[in-house]
C-alpha cells in the first residue's frame, strides 16, 4: 500500500467537506475518485498533498504520517499533483515551468546561484535537459520556449503533469485531467496516463469523464457529500445500487 | 530539440553589462561639476536597494514599505561604530551586514507569514518603529563633545578607507630624522601607501563597482532555480509548494537578502555624505524605494537601475520648480500606474513594439 | 493628583485622541469593504478637512456651522474625485498597484495642500472657549468633550445609514459579495463613489474637530492616517465596530504608553501594538476571519 486514508474528516465551519473517508491506493495502479459535483474530491486531494490540514484521521504514505506536514515536505516524500483549475505559472515559459518541477532534484542554493559557481552551471544544464525530456514526454517539446500562458487549455493540463513528473514523484495525483478536453484529447490522455503507470508511478485521479474513468481505472472510489459510498472495480461500481442513486440525484438537481 | 533561449540570454546579457560599465567608466569625463558626480553616486546607491527590494516586490511578489529602515540600519550602524567606537569602516560595514541580517530575519519571518495588505502594514509598521528609533536614540562617548544621535544624527563619520596610517617614519623610529640629516623634505612619509577614498570620483567608481557587481549577482539569482523558485511562489504558492519549493524558506531568505543589499547601500551612503540623520530613512524613503521599482518596472533587473535614476534625478530636475516638486511627483506616480502600468522601462517599450511592429 | 487620578487623565485624553482614530479608521474600513483598497489617501482627508475649515472660518469668517459643513461638502467631493480620477482607470488592479497608486494620490494631495496653505502650522479656534472643564479630579477641554459627542453622533448616523437605508444596505452587500450583490442589481461602482465620498466626509469630521486640539499643517494627514489604519487593523481591517474598538482602544494605550512609560516613543506604540496583533492574531481583535462585515 502506497498512500492509506483512515478515518479521514474534514469540516469548513460546521459544514462536513469530509466524512471518516478510508480506502487504500496500491503502488503501481490507477484508481480513480469519482463522485457528484460536492463530493469533496478536490477537497480530499488538498487534504493528501498538505494544503490545509484535516480536522481528524490519518494520512499515510509509505506508512509515513504526512496528515501533518507541509505541502513541501510532501512533495520531498514523492507526493506531487496537477490542479482542476490550472495553477500554470503564467509569467513563465513552459520550459521554465517543467524546470521549477526539477526543484526537488536539485540543491543551488541562493549564493551558488548568485555567484554561478561550476557546479550550479553543470545543474543548471541538467535541469534543462532533463526537463526537455519531460516536456517530450507529454508531447510539447515543439512549445518550449513559448510562454505558458499563451498554451491553450488542453496543453495547459500536459503542461501541469510534465511540471508534476519532472520531481520524479512515486504518486501523482490529477485532478480532473480531462477537464475541457475534446474526444480527440481524452482519448490521448488516457495513452499518457498509462504511459505514466508504466513508468511505476502510482497514479490516483479525480474526473469527471465516466468513460475515462471506467476504462483505465483499476479500482475506483466514490464519494458523495463526503462520505466513501462504495469502492471496488470499474465493473462493481457501474452495477452498484448506491452509486448510481447518487449520480440519478444529481441529475435530478442538474436537469 | 534546439536549445533553448540560454545562450542567447547569456550572450545580451553579456553587452548590456558591457554597456553599463562602459557608460559608468566614461560618464566622468563629460561631466563639468562634481554635483552631478554626486547625483550619480546617489543613483547607484539607490540602484543597489531597488535591485534587492525588486527581487522581493517583481519576483517574489511580496512587498515592503519598510526598506528604508534596513537602509538606515546600515548607515546608522556603521557610522555610530567608526563615529563612537572608533571601528575601521570596512569591519565597520560587515558588522552592519550582519546586523541588518540578523533584523530582517527577526522581523521577516513573522512578517512574510502574512500576505497583501497585511504583509505591507506589517512592514510598514516596522519601517515607522525603526525610524522613530532613529530619531530618538543618543550615543555618548569620552571623545565626543556632545551626545550624538537623535533628530541631528551622526555627524563626522570618516571617509572610507582601507589603510590610513597617520604615522610617518619621523614616529615610527621615535626620532626626528630632519635633526639628524638636516633636510625635511626627504623624509619618507607613508601616507603614500594609503587608500583613502576622498574624493568624489574615486566614491563614484566604488559605488558603482557595488552597483554592477549586485546587478550581475541579482540577474544570477533570477535565472537559476532559486530565481524560478521565488517566481513560481509569486504566481502560485500552493501549485510551487506541491512541487517541493518551501515557500516560507524562500520568502524570508529573499527578504533578507534584500535587507543586505539596502545595509550594504546605507554603509556606503554613510561615508559618502559623512553624517546620517533620521529625515533620510524614513516613511517617505521607504515610499520612493518602492516607485523607483513600480518606475523601473516589476520583476525587470535593468528597470531597476532606471527607476532609480529617474525618481532620484527627479528632484534635481524639479527643483526649479520649488514646492512644486512633490505635486509633480504624485502626479508621476500616479500617471505611470494608470497608463503604464507595467513600469517605465517595459511599458515603453511594449508601446513601441506594438506600434511598429504588429 | 494621585496615581488613580492620573490614569483617569490620561484615560480621558486617550479617549478624545481615540475618537479621532476611530472615525479615521471607519474611513480606512469603509473604503476597504467596498473596494478591498487600502486608501493611503484618508489621512490627507483629515488635513484636507482641518485646511478647509480654517480658511472657511477664520480665513473667509464664515460662522462655524456653515464653515464645518461646506468643508465636509468639499473634502467629500475630492474623495469622489480620487475614485474617478485615479482609482477607476485602472485596467488590471493588484494589492501592490492599489496601493501604490493611493500613495500618489495622497503625495499629490499633499503637494497641493502645501502650495495652496504653504508649510506654516494653524491655529484654529475651539468650538467653545478653552476654560477646562473638571470632572472628578482629572479636566477635561471643552474641545474634547466636542470631539467626543460630535463622533458619538457620526457613529450612530452612519449605524443608522448601514442599517436602515437602502445605500447603505446595498453598501453591505457589496462588501459581503460583490458579485452577487452585483446580480441583485446594485450598482458597485456607484457604492464605491460613494464609499469613497462617505471615507472623505469621515476624515474631513475627524480633521476639523481636532484642527483646534493640534495645530493643522500640510504634513499633519501621514501621521493621523496611519494611525487611523493601525486602529482599523487592531480591531480587525474590514469591520465597523472593530475599527470604533481599534481607533479607541488605540487611543488609550497611546496616551497610557506616553504617560506611564516614555512620551518620546508615543508614535511608536500605535505601530508596535500593529505588529503584535498582526503577528498574533491578523484578524484583529473583531475581525472574523474570513467572512466581512460592515
Amino acid at each position: 500500500m502506497i498512500l492509506k486514508i483512515l478515518d479521514l474528516s474534514i469540516d469548513f465551519g460546521g459544514v462536513k467537506a469530509l466524512q471518516q473517508v478510508t480506502f487504500n491506493v496500491k503502488e503501481g495502479q490507477i484508481k480513480a475518485v469519482i463522485g457528484p459535483n460536492g463530493a469533496g474530491k478536490t477537497t480530499l486531494f488538498n487534504l493528501i498533498t498538505g494544503i490545509f490540514p484535516p480536522s481528524s484521521g490519518g494520512i499515510h504514505f509509505d506508512d509515513v504520517k504526512i496528515d501533518s506536514l507541509k505541502s513541501h515536505k510532501i512533495a520531498e516524500l514523492g507526493v506531487t499533483r496537477t490542479f482542476q483549475n490550472l495553477e500554470i505559472f503564467d509569467n513563465m515559459t513552459v520550459l521554465e515551468n517543467v524546470m521549477v518541477g526539477r526543484h526537488l532534484r536539485s540543491k543551488s542554493g541562493f549564493f551558488e546561484s548568485a555567484v554561478r559557481s561550476e557546479s550550479t552551471k553543470r545543474e543548471e544544464r541538467e535541469i534543462i535537459e532533463s526537463s526537455l525530456d519531460y516536456l517530450d514526454f507529454v508531447g510539447l517539446s515543439m512549445r518550449a520556449n513559448d510562454m505558458s500562458a499563451s498554451l491553450p487549455l488542453g496543453f495547459q493540463r500536459y503542461l501541469e503533469i510534465a511540471r508534476a513528473l519532472a520531481s520524479e514523484p512515486r504518486l501523482i495525483l490529477l485532478d480532473e485531467p480531462a477537464a475541457g478536453l475534446d474526444e480527440k484529447e481524452t482519448e490521448d490522455l488516457m495513452g499518457l496516463i498509462r504511459k505514466i503507470r508504466d513508468k511505476d508511478i502510482t497514479v490516483l485521479l479525480v474526473e469527471h469523464n465516466m468513460g475515462l474513468t471506467m476504462e483505465i481505472s483499476d479500482e475506483i472510489v466514490v464519494l458523495d457529500h463526503g462520505e466513501l459510498i462504495a469502492e471496488g472495480t470499474p465493473r462493481e461500481i457501474q452495477y452498484n445500487k448506491k452509486v448510481i442513486e447518487a449520480y440519478l440525484g444529481e441529475d435530478d438537481v442538474s436537469t | 530539440m534546439q536549445m533553448p533561449d540560454k545562450k542567447k540570454y547569456f550572450n545580451r546579457n553579456f553587452l548590456y553589462v558591457g554597456t553599463l560599465i562602459a557608460t559608468v567608466i566614461l560618464i566622468p569625463y563629460f561631466l563639468r561639476n562634481d554635483y552631478y558626480l554626486h547625483v550619480l553616486i546617489l543613483i547607484g546607491l539607490h540602484a543597489i536597494i531597488v535591485l534587492g527590494l525588486n527581487l522581493l516586490m517583481g519576483y517574489a511578489g511580496q512587498i515592503s514599505l519598510g526598506h528604508a529602515a534596513f537602509y538606515g540600519l546600515g548607515a546608522y550602524t556603521s557610522g555610530i561604530l567608526t563615529v563612537v567606537y572608533g571601528f575601521h569602516p570596512v569591519i565597520a560595514a560587515l558588522i552592519a551586514l550582519l546586523f541588518v541580517g540578523i533584523i530582517a530575519y527577526v522581523v521577516g519571518v513573522p512578517s512574510l507569514k502574512l500576505k497583501g495588505h497585511y504583509l505591507a502594514m506589517a512592514t510598514l509598521g516596522f519601517g515607522i518603529i525603526a525610524g522613530i528609533i532613529f530619531n530618538e536614540m543618543k550615543f555618548t562617548a569620552s571623545h565626543l563633545d556632545l551626545p550624538m544621535g537623535g533628530p541631528e544624527g551622526i555627524t563626522d563619520i570618516p571617509k572610507l578607507y582601507l589603510i590610513k596610517y597617520n604615522l610617518n617614519i619621523d614616529q615610527i623610529l621615535s626620532l626626528k630624522l630632519s635633526d639628524i640629516t638636516g633636510v625635511s623634505q626627504v623624509v619618507p612619509n607613508l601616507y603614500a601607501f594609503n587608500i583613502v577614498l576622498d574624493n568624489d570620483l574615486k566614491y563614484y567608481y566604488l559605488v558603482w563597482t557595488f552597483t554592477i557587481v549586485i546587478l550581475i549577482l541579482s540577474s544570477n539569482i533570477i535565472n537559476s532555480r532559486v530565481g524560478r523558485a521565488l517566481r513560481a511562489l509569486h504566481t502560485s504558492e500552493t501549485a510551487a509548494s506541491t512541487l517541493g519549493v518551501d515557500i516560507q524558506k524562500y520568502k524570508v531568505s529573499v527578504f533578507v537578502i534584500s535587507a543586505l543589499f539596502a545595509s550594504i547601500a546605507g554603509s556606503l551612503y554613510a561615508h559618502f555624505i559623512a553624517s546620517v540623520g533620521p529625515s533620510s530613512f524614513g516613511f517617505h524613503k521607504s515610499i520612493m524605494l518602492v516607485v523607483m521599482v513600480v518606475v523601473g518596472g516589476m520583476a525587470s533587473i535593468w528597470g531597476s537601475i532606471f527607476g532609480a535614476a529617474v525618481i532620484t534625478l527627479l528632484p534635481e530636475v524639479l527643483h526649479v520648480f520649488e514646492d512644486f516638486d512633490i505635486i509633480i511627483y504624485g502626479l508621476i506616480l500616479m500617471l505611470i500606474l494608470i497608463f503604464l502600468p507595467e513600469g517605465l522601462t517595459r511599458g515603453v517599450i511594449d508601446r513601441v513594439k506594438g506600434r511598429f511592429f504588429k | 493628583m494621585t496615581f488613580v487620578d492620573q490614569l483617569l487623565q490620561f484615560i480621558l485624553s486617550g479617549i478624545t485622541q481615540g475618537s479621532i482614530y476611530a472615525i479615521v479608521a471607519l474611513g480606512f474600513t469603509i473604503i476597504y469593504n467596498s473596494t478591498e483598497i487600502i486608501n493611503f489617501a484618508q489621512g490627507e482627508f483629515v488635513m484636507l478637512g482641518a485646511m478647509f475649515m480654517l480658511t472657511l472660518n477664520i480665513t473667509l469668517g464664515l460662522p462655524l456651522p456653515v464653515a464645518f459643513i461646506l468643508s465636509v461638502i468639499a473634502v467629500m467631493i475630492i474623495g469622489v474625485l480620487i475614485d474617478i480620477i485615479v482609482i477607476s482607470p485602472i485596467k488590471k488592479p493588484t494589492q501592490l498597484s492599489l496601493i501604490i497608486i493611493t500613495i500618489g494620490a495622497s503625495i499629490f494631495v499633499k503637494g497641493v495642500a502645501m502650495f495652496v496653505w504653504k508649510k506654516d502650522y494653524h491655529a484654529a479656534t475651539p468650538f467653545s472657549g478653552e476654560v477646562p472643564i473638571s470632572i472628578g479630579p482629572a479636566a477635561i477641554t471643552p474641545q474634547a468633550l466636542w470631539v467626543i459627542g460630535i463622533t458619538g453622533t457620526v457613529l450612530i448616523f452612519l449605524h443608522i445609514f448601514f442599517e436602515y437605508t437602502n445605500t447603505g444596505k446595498g453598501m453591505r452587500a457589496c462588501a459581503i459579495n460583490p458579485r452577487a450583490a452585483s446580480l441583485l442589481g446594485i450598482k458597485v461602482k456607484r457604492m464605491v463613489l460613494i464609499s469613497f465620498g462617505l471615507a472623505g466626509a469621515l476624515g474631513a469630521i475627524a480633521g476639523i474637530i481636532i484642527a483646534p486640539i493640534t495645530f493643522a499643517n500640510y504634513n499633519m494627514g501621514l501621521m493621523l492616517g496611519l494611525k487611523g489604519f493601525c486602529g482599523a487593523v487592531i480591531g480587525g481591517l474590514g469591520s465597523v465596530p472593530g475599527a470604533i474598538v481599534g481607533g479607541f482602544a488605540l487611543g488609550i494605550l497611546e496616551s497610557l504608553g506616553a504617560g506611564l512609560i516614555s512620551s518620546a516613543y508615543k508614535d511608536a506604540i500605535a505601530f508596535v501594538v500593529l505588529l503584535l496583533v498582526l503577528f498574533m492574531k491578523p484578524t484583529g481583535i473583531l475581525g472574523k476571519s474570513e467572512s466581512k462585515r460592515v
